[in-house]
Order: structure tokens, then C-alpha cells, then sequence
């Protein structure tokens, strides 16, 4: 069913898991840094967390779960696509019905 | 705490003279079948060729029974509510009482979706979905078989109900604080939480499954925009649930917290917000309607096409718009509470995307039409239940747009105008859907065809049966009726009540009428077989196999280049081949662990209901232990020898051949 | 109809000519997105409730940063070495495999012992899940992390087993696979939890 050559990209290979894993460092320690010290104010602390992890959610996703849009292995990255599309719209709509309908009973 | 938890005689409602008389009926039922297995020596051949079965076609077939049973037991429940509202007016207290009454809505609900309409769906689509892409099973055809006995599991512990313990009186949604502990402190919540929690997990495993079969084991050649429309609305159908069914799982799991080690989810007091459960049960209930009503679209299409002899018009946009309905299906599901009171910019956003659903449903309308147009409609039991469909359905989603209008919805929530509506879609929609497919694949998975008098009748009898029974509950709802009433005392209610009462009368006709023509069918199939498999000049390839399929569904697994890929096969003269060799086939075995493991699985939830912990330990630990059993037994698959597919090929060829 | 096709099998024992592995893959994430669908209810359950503190204590009151950072260094640290056995197991190095296998399984551990560790502490402190809305949602979210991250180890735990008694068989590395794929999306929820749960409960 699949080539030689495929197999290598979507598993993996010592310095792509190590690149993963540095950036992941990275992007794990500044958050916690951030937080930890109380550095900034809670504003541009929010925003930088939150962004942080999304850019670390994306490298885990390229380095360590192997998604990508080759012939292999685009299935698999339109169904995350898909289920991220949907777990957005559930989310946020659930926490904006919910916080409207308090706000209705303050 | 006693060994059986709160479990004790007490529990066995044997002072209730209406359960009895059930339970003796289905005990001499069960005796009467047991009799006739033994007797006709079947009790091996169900066993080794259908309750281990994990061939799609026999699971289906499974599916479809469960669903006709779980059919018969949610109508009982219908026809004894119609009948005590129309005996309970003037202040009469009728002769069901409010807890039992209670009862009856709550599993007739359960019932009706979770376990009649989805088993009906998934078991045509386990019968025909591989077939149609050219597959030769499931991707995981054990994965299959385990997903019916869990939804079977799941049905039985419903059942247990009623006659141990009680079932929940919340109505079908269960929404807390009514189903908290608190409010219901009994073990009827329990058993809702648990028979739909086990078979929405297996509901969950199907679609995973059917989604792999058609993304990965399609035919040669078969593109994904070649894939018939019924396999396409069943795609969509399938990744609904994969998205859909895990909200209800999440949601039931934090009720069962809530009950079980008092946590403060949906509670009133601790900060718990019982909005969320109803927020994410519609997040879960909303895509649950477009699971069910998708397929039957589907199966409509195939229909129309087929008996009009013409391709379906505007293919593509059938499944465009299938897709935008399924999508635009998840942002609307606050129009089941617009009234629980959030603000008016999300009822107005939530309003809007309800209607927009109505152009992706009317784009359909209009392709069947126009494939009827100048086509030659050839008027059988499926094309009936099609037309019958496409008025019916075209009322319910008209009263659907009226009520997606908040300010609209606000009046007329909760009674029951919205009782007509959503029994308008369903039945019109995906029952009169599953009853179509029924009759139009029945011949392809029995091997004979139906009595066609006896299918008319049911036909009519269930069309002019549900115009009677809901027409008047728009009337009852516009007169202010709300649902879920046990007597009324409102003298202009009572002849829209009478009415009604009728109409379920008239369905249960039809529904007599199903039973004879599957007894007549069976009794005179000899002189009814479908020796070519192609009854209906079909365009599909699932008509290309013999009928009953074989097991192995395709001897040579077929190269596609259309979408009506049959009928392109016999325009070049390439149905019907007869190959000079055959290869082996590669099969997988029947396996008892589905069974099995489920089995432990609703020991499991039996014992959660009532509190028995060290059996519900053991009834989990039972299913892992079988569970990696099974996936370390290395005798799972066999190969079918070629002159054993040469043989069996040659013999349906030559009854083609004779007609 | 299955009876009289068995006697043959023997013989094509060998040559299994279409590998269910692709398909097996597949499967499994797509199972993995459903389970993303669980966790995205409970996240936003969390989002709805984590106010909702009914007087007692809230996520800045008990969340202790340097502990949760160690917790998630553990994890990071197992998904590389989780990554590491994937490698030797496409090379069909047995006893590599297995030490790295090891290595993630003891990572595991410890992250699921500090994560008892800390639930026990706010249960005996008196911030059980029945006190409030908020430490339900804390406790369900967290807990269903924990569990997933559980049911991985003893998986792992099958899996060296396997390996130990009969070595790299037809299927093997398609389980590992499916358990690495299923290891790293633990990962990303453990993101999330982090960054919703505690660091922005901290601020």
C-alpha cells in the first residue's frame, strides 16, 4: 500500500523529533516564565499564552503527529482540520450562549 | 449496603396489573421463539451465522430486526399515550397514572430515536454502503459486529426497565435539576444515562468504522464525487456522529458525576449551571436529527433515480448541499431553548442559521423533482413512500422555518405544535426514509421480494394514519396545549384529541400490514425470488451481486468509472462476466468476543444502575481481559479457494442467465 | 456458510496479501478526533464554570505553577522518547524499542503520580469536586486527561509485553503507531490544559 519514500515523512526521524521537542521546550517555558513571574500586565499575558500554545499545538502536529498534506497523509490532516473547525464552533458558541444568558440574570 | 446494591424484590413492579400483563406476553413470546428454534434446529445456525456473524450484510440485517422490535415497543408506547389523552379530558384521571405515564413519554422518546431510527439507518447502511463502493466488508468488520451488540446491549438494559426498577420520568432529554439526584433520587435517570451512554459508544465505533470503509476501500477508479448519493449522505451522516456523539457521551459522563459522586455540574446549588447540559445536549441533539434524516435523503435519491430510469439530476449539488446542511446542523442548536432566555443576538444568529438550512433542503426538493420531470416514474412501494415523503416532509420543515422565528418559537415552545412538527420530519422524513429503503433493498438482502398489495396498504395506511394523528396537534398547539400532560380539562381540546387517537389507530394498520407482508413474503418467496439481483434495473453496484449478496460480496472487486457505475457496466456489455479464473479471498472469521464483550459491558452498566460495584468491576474487567483476548487471537481470517468462488459465481451467472 | 472454507487456511498463512495497517491507522485517528470532541465539551464546561466558585477557593488560590511545570515536563519529555521508540521500532530494534518504551513508561508514571498527588491534596485540604462548580470542572477535565493518559500506560504496558514474548510480529508496529499517535494527542490536550486551566487560572 505505501512507497518507502512516504514512510520516511510521516515517521519521523531523530532531528525532526529533536527539533519538535526544542521548539516545544521553548514555547512551553516562556508561558510558564511569563505567568510565573508576573512580568507583564494580565492583558498582553492572556493574549501571549493563549498564542503560544496554539503555535506549540501546531508543532506537536507537524513534528510529533507526523500531519501533513502529502497523499498519504492529507486524510488524516483534513479530519483534524474538520474536527478543529467543529470543536471551535461548539467552544465558542457554548461560551457565548452561556455568558449571554448570565449577563441576562445579572 | 447489600450485596445487590439497591437492587431487592421491591424493585419488581409486580403490583402494576399493565406491566404484568407485558411482562407475561413477552415471556410467552420469548418462549414461543425459543420453542421454534429449537424445533427447526436453529439455534446453531443463529448463532454461528448471525449473532458471531461480522458480515456486514447479516449485521444489518440484525440492525433492521432490532429496529422493527424496538419499532413495535416504542408504538405500544404511543398508541397507550393517544389513548390516555383521549380517555384523561373533563377532569378524568384516565387509566395511566402520572408516574407511569411519565415513563412511557420519556422511553417512547428514547426509544424512537436512539433505538429505532438510528439501528433502522445503520443497518441499511451496514447492508448497502459497502456494496455500493465495491468493498468487500467494513474496515473493521470485528469493530462492527462489537457496535451492534452494544447497541444492542444498550436496548436490552432499556428493556430490563420495565420490569426491574423503574424508568426516567424526565422526558427524553433528561434535563437536569429535573434528573439530578436531587429531583429524581430513583434509578430511572440510571438506566436512561446508562443504555444510551453504551450504545452511543457503539454508535460512535460504527461511524468510525464506515467512515475508514469508504475513505480507504473504495473501488479502483471510484473517485469520491463517483460515490453513490445514498453512501454520500451516509458519509455525512457518519461524520455528524464521529463529531456529534462524543458531546453526548461528555455530557452524559458529567450527569453521571453529578449523581453518582455529587458533583456540581448541573446541580442548583454549589455553581453548578444546569443551561450547559441543555446547551451541549442540543450541541449533540441537533446534529442527531441530520444523522437521522440525511440517509433517508439518500435513499430517496436512489429511488427517484432509479424507478424514473434517468440519472439524478444535479448529482453535485445533491452532495454540496448534503454537506452544507450537515455543517450549518452544528450552529443551530439553540433553537431547541431559544426560550431558555439568553440574549437576542444569539437567538437572532441562531434563529437565522435555522432557516438558511431550509435553501441546502430545498436545493433537494427541487433535484428530485427535476429528476422525475419527463422521467418514467414507475409507481412501486418505494416510489410511494418517496412521494409520500416529499409532501409530508415539505409540511414539517415549513412549520420547522415557523418556529426557527424566535419571537414565533416563544409561543409556541413546548406544546404541541412543536409534538407535530419534529414527528412531521421524522416520521416523514427519515421513518417514511428507512421504510422506502426497507422496500426497495429488502429484495437485495432476503434474496425475495415482498408482497407488493400488502405494502401499498401499509403505505397508505401509515400516510393518512400520521395526517390524522399530528395534523390536530398543530391545531392542539395553536389552541395551547403544552406536551407532556397527563389529563386536560379544556372541552375544545377533546375532538382534536379523538382524532388523533385515530390516526394512531390507522398507523398501527400500517404497521399490521408491514408484519403480514413480511409473513406473506417469507411464506410465498419461492415463487418471489430474485434470481437476477437486479430487480429494479438499478444503477448502483450493490445490483451487480446476486441477491442475497455473496459473502464475499465481489469475486472480482470491480473497476469504476461512473457514478451509476452498474448501469455504465451493462451499457458496455461488461455485467454479468463470466471469468475464466478467480483468486482466493481473503475473509475474516466470526468471532463470539463481540458479543462477549459487550455482554460485560451492560452487566456493567446493569450493575452501575443499581449500585452493585464489585459486579460492575468485574463486568469491566471481564470486557478488557476479552478485549485483549481477542486482539492477540491469531486465528482470525481464512481464504476462500478459487474454485469454490468459481463454482458459486457460476451458479448465479447461470440464474441470470434463465431470468 | 463459514465451516467449509476453514481447511484451507493453512496453507496461505504466509503470503497476507493486503496489509490492514493503513486503514488500522486511520481508524485510529479518527477515533482520536472524536476523543478531541470529548475533551472540547469538557473544556468548554470548564470555560462555563471555572467562576463559578460558590464561595470557596479559586484556580489562584490552589494552583501551585512549579509543580504543574514539572508535571508537564515530564510529559514533554516522554513524547520525545515516545518518539525515539517509534524510531528504533521502524528499524526493528527490539531492545531499543523496549528501553525507550521504558523510559516513556516511567514519565508516564510520574506525571500520573504527581497528578494523584495533587488531586489528593485538594481532597483532603477540603477542595474535593463536591465542593463547587468550578473544582468539578477542574477535577473532570484534569481527571479525564489523567484517565486517558492512564489507559496509554497500561496499552504501553500490553505492548512490552508483547514485545518481550514474541518480539516485532505482523502487527506490531501498527500498534505502536496507533499508541504514539495516541501518546503525542494527550500531548496537545495537555497543552491546553496548561494554558487554559492553570496558567490562565493563575493570572
Amino acid at each position: 500500500m505505501s512507497g518507502h519514500s512516504s514512510e520516511a515523512n510521516t515517521h519521523g526521524s531523530v532531528k525532526s523529533y529533536l527539533t519538535g521537542f526544542v521548539l516545544s521546550v521553548i514555547l512551553t517555558a516562556i508561558p510558564f516564565w511569563m505567568v510565573m513571574t508576573e512580568t507583564f500586565d494580565k492583558g498582553p499575558t492572556y493574549i501571549t499564552i493563549i498564542l503560544l500554545a496554539i503555535v506549540q499545538i501546531f508543532v506537536h502536529l507537524k513534528y510529533f503527529l507526523h500531519l501533513n498534506f502529502s497523499d498519504q497523509g492529507k486524510l488524516d490532516t483534513y479530519s483534524f482540520i474538520f474536527a478543529a473547525v467543529i470543536i471551535v464552533m461548539v467552544v465558542a458558541l457554548s461560551v457565548w450562549i452561556i455568558y449571554a444568558s448570565n449577563a441576562m440574570m445579572m | 449496603m447489600s450485596i445487590l446494591g439497591k437492587l431487592s424484590l421491591d424493585a419488581i413492579p409486580y403490583h402494576e396489573p399493565i406491566l404484568v400483563g407485558t411482562f407475561s406476553a413477552v415471556v410467552v413470546g420469548a418462549l414461543a421463539l425459543a420453542y421454534l428454534l429449537i424445533k427447526y434446529n436453529l439455534l446453531g445456525v443463529l448463532w454461528r451465522d448471525w449473532i458471531t456473524s461480522i458480515d456486514h450484510k447479516r449485521l444489518g440485517v440484525m440492525y433492521i430486526v432490532l429496529a422493527l422490535v424496538m419499532l413495535l415497543r416504542g408504538f405500544s408506547d404511543a398508541i397507550m399515550m393517544r389513548l390516555q389523552l383521549a380517555l384523561a379530558t373533563n377532569g378524568d384521571p384516565g387509566y395511566l397514572p402520572p408516574h407511569h405515564y411519565d415513563q412511557v413519554f420519556t422511553a417512547h422518546g428514547v426509544i424512537m430515536i436512539i433505538f429505532m431510527a438510528m439501528p433502522f439507518m445503520i443497518g441499511l447502511m451496514n447492508i448497502v454502503v459497502p456494496l455500493q463502493i465495491g468493498a468487500r466488508d467494513v474496515a473493521f468488520p470485528f469493530l462492527n459486529n462489537l457496535s451492534f451488540w452494544l447497541t444492542a446491549g444498550g436496548a436490552i438494559l432499556i428493556n430490563i426497565s420495565l420490569f426491574v426498577g423503574e424508568f426516567a420520568k424526565t422526558g427524553w432529554v433528561a434535563y437536569p435539576p429535573l434528573a439530578g439526584l436531587q429531583f429524581s433520587p430513583d434509578v430511572g435517570v440510571d438506566y436512561y444515562i446508562w443504555a444510551l451512554q453504551i450504545s452511543g459508544i457503539g454508535t460512535t465505533l460504527t461511524a468510525v468504522n464506515f467512515l475508514a470503509t469508504v475513505f480507504k476501500m473504495r473501488a479502483p477508479g471510484m473517485k469520491l464525487m463517483d460515490m453513490p448519493i445514498f453512501t454520500w449522505t451516509c458519509t455525512w451522516a457518519n461524520i455528524l456522529i464521529a463529531a456529534s456523539f462524543p458531546i453526548l457521551t461528555a455530557v452524559l459522563a458529567m450527569l453521571t458525576l453529578d449523581r453518582y459522586l455529587d458533583f456540581h455540574f448541573f446541580t442548583n446549588d454549589g455553581g453548578g449551571n444546569s443551561m450547559m447540559y441543555i446547551n451541549l445536549f442540543w450541541a449533540w441533539g441537533h446534529p442527531e436529527v441530520y444523522i437521522l434524516v440525511l440517509p433517508a435523503f439518500g435513499i430517496f435519491s436512489e429511488i427517484v433515480s432509479t424507478f424514473t430510469g434517468k440519472r439524478l439530476f444535479g448529482y453535485k449539488s445533491m452532495v454540496w448541499a448534503t454537506a452544507s446542511i450537515s455543517i450549518l446542523g452544528f450552529i443551530v442548536w439553540l433553537h431547541h431553548f431559544f426560550t431558555m432566555g439568553s440574549s437576542a443576538n444569539v437567538n437572532a444568529f441562531f434563529g437565522v442559521m435555522t432557516m438558511v438550512i431550509a435553501v441546502p433542503t430545498g436545493v433537494k426538493l427541487f433535484n428530485w423533482l427535476f429528476t422525475m420531470y419527463r422521467g418514467r416514474l414507475r409507481v412501486t412501494v418505494p416510489v410511494l413512500w418517496t412521494l409520500g415523503f416529499m409532501v409530508t416532509f415539505t409540511i414539517g420543515g415549513m412549520t420547522g422555518v415557523l418556529l426557527a422565528v424566535p419571537g414565533a418559537d416563544y409561543v409556541l415552545h413546548n406544546s404541541l405544535f412543536l409534538i407535530a412538527h419534529f414527528h412531521n420530519t421524522i416520521i416523514g422524513g427519515a421513518v417514511f426514509g428507512y421504510l422506502a429503503g426497507f422496500a426497495f433493498w429488502f429484495p437485495k438482502a432476503m434474496g425475495f421480494h415482498l408482497n407488493v398489495k400488502l405494502g401499498k396498504a401499509a403505505f397508505w395506511c401509515w400516510l393518512v394514519g400520521f395526517f390524522m394523528a399530528f395534523m390536530p396537534l398543530y391545531v392542539l398547539g395553536f389552541l395551547g396545549m403544552t406536551r407532556r400532560l397527563n389529563h386536560t380539562n379544556n372541552p375544545d381540546w377533546n375532538i382534536w384529541l379523538y382524532i388523533a387517537l385515530v390516526g394512531a389507530f390507522i398507523i398501527m394498520a400500517g404497521i399490521i400490514c408491514q408484519l403480514l407482508q413480511l409473513y406473506v413474503g417469507f411464506r410465498d418467496r419461492k415463487d418471489n425470488l430474485d434470481t437476477t439481483g437486479d430487480p429494479w434495473n438499478g444503477h448502483t453496484l450493490e445490483w451487480s451481486t446476486s441477491s442475497p449478496p455473496q459473502y464475499y460480496n465481489f469475486a472480482k472487486i470491480p473497476t469504476v468509472s461512473d457514478i451509476d457505475a452498474f448501469t455504465d457496466m451493462k451499457e458496455k456489455g461488461e455485467a454479468y462476466v463470466r471469468h475464466e479464473s478467480y483468486e482466493a479471498i481473503h475473509m475474516p472469521k466470526n468471532t463470539a468476543a463481540g458479543i462477549l464483550i459487550s455482554g460485560c459491558i451492560t452487566v456493567m452498566g446493569f450493575a452501575l444502575i443499581w449500585h452493585i460495584w464489585w459486579l460492575a468491576a468485574l463486568g469491566l474487567f471481564s470486557a478488557f481481559v476479552s478485549l485483549v483476548v481477542r486482539a492477540y487471537t491469531k486465528d482470525v481470517d481464512y481464504y476462500v479457494q478459487p474454485d469454490e468462488v468459481a463454482r458459486i459465481e457460476k451458479a448465479h451467472l447461470d440464474s441470470v442467465a434463465k431470468g | 456458510m463459514s465451516t467449509t472454507h476453514l481447511n484451507t487456511h493453512d496453507a496461505h498463512d504466509e503470503h497476507h496479501d493486503h496489509d490492514p495497517a493503513p486503514h488500522n491507522v486511520f481508524g485510529f485517528w479518527l477515533y482520536l478526533m472524536t476523543d478531541c470532541l470529548l475533551f472540547a465539551s469538557v473544556f468548554a464546561t470548564y470555560a462555563v464554570l471555572f467562576m463559578n466558585t460558590a464561595g470557596g477557593v479559586s484556580g489562584k488560590d490552589i494552583f501551585e505553577l512549579d509543580f504543574v511545570a514539572y508535571e508537564t515536563a515530564a510529559l514533554l519529555v516522554s513524547s520525545i522518547t515516545y518518539g525515539f521508540a517509534m524510531i528504533c521500532a521502524h528499524n526493528k530494534n527490539k531492545s531499543g524499542t523496549l528501553s525507550w518504551l521504558l523510559v516513556t513508561f516511567i514519565l508516564g508514571g510520574i506525571f500520573i503520580a504527581m497528578e494523584i498527588y495533587e488531586f489528593h491534596h485538594l481532597i483532603v485540604n477540603g477542595n474535593g469536586p463536591q465542593t463547587s462548580a468550578f473544582l468539578s470542572a477542574f477535577f473532570a477535565l484534569v481527571g479525564t486527561h489523567g484517565l486517558h493518559v492512564t489507559a496509554g500506560l497500561i496499552w504501553m504496558a500490553i505492548l512490552m509485553i508483547e514485545l518481550v514474548v514474541s518480539g516485532f510480529g505482523s502487527r506490531t508496529v501498527t500498534r505502536l503507531s496507533c499508541l504514539s499517535l495516541f501518546w503525542h494527542f494527550l500531548d496537545v490536550v495537555w497543552i491546553c490544559v496548561f494554558t487554559v486551566v492553570y496558567l490562565m487560572g493563575a493570572i
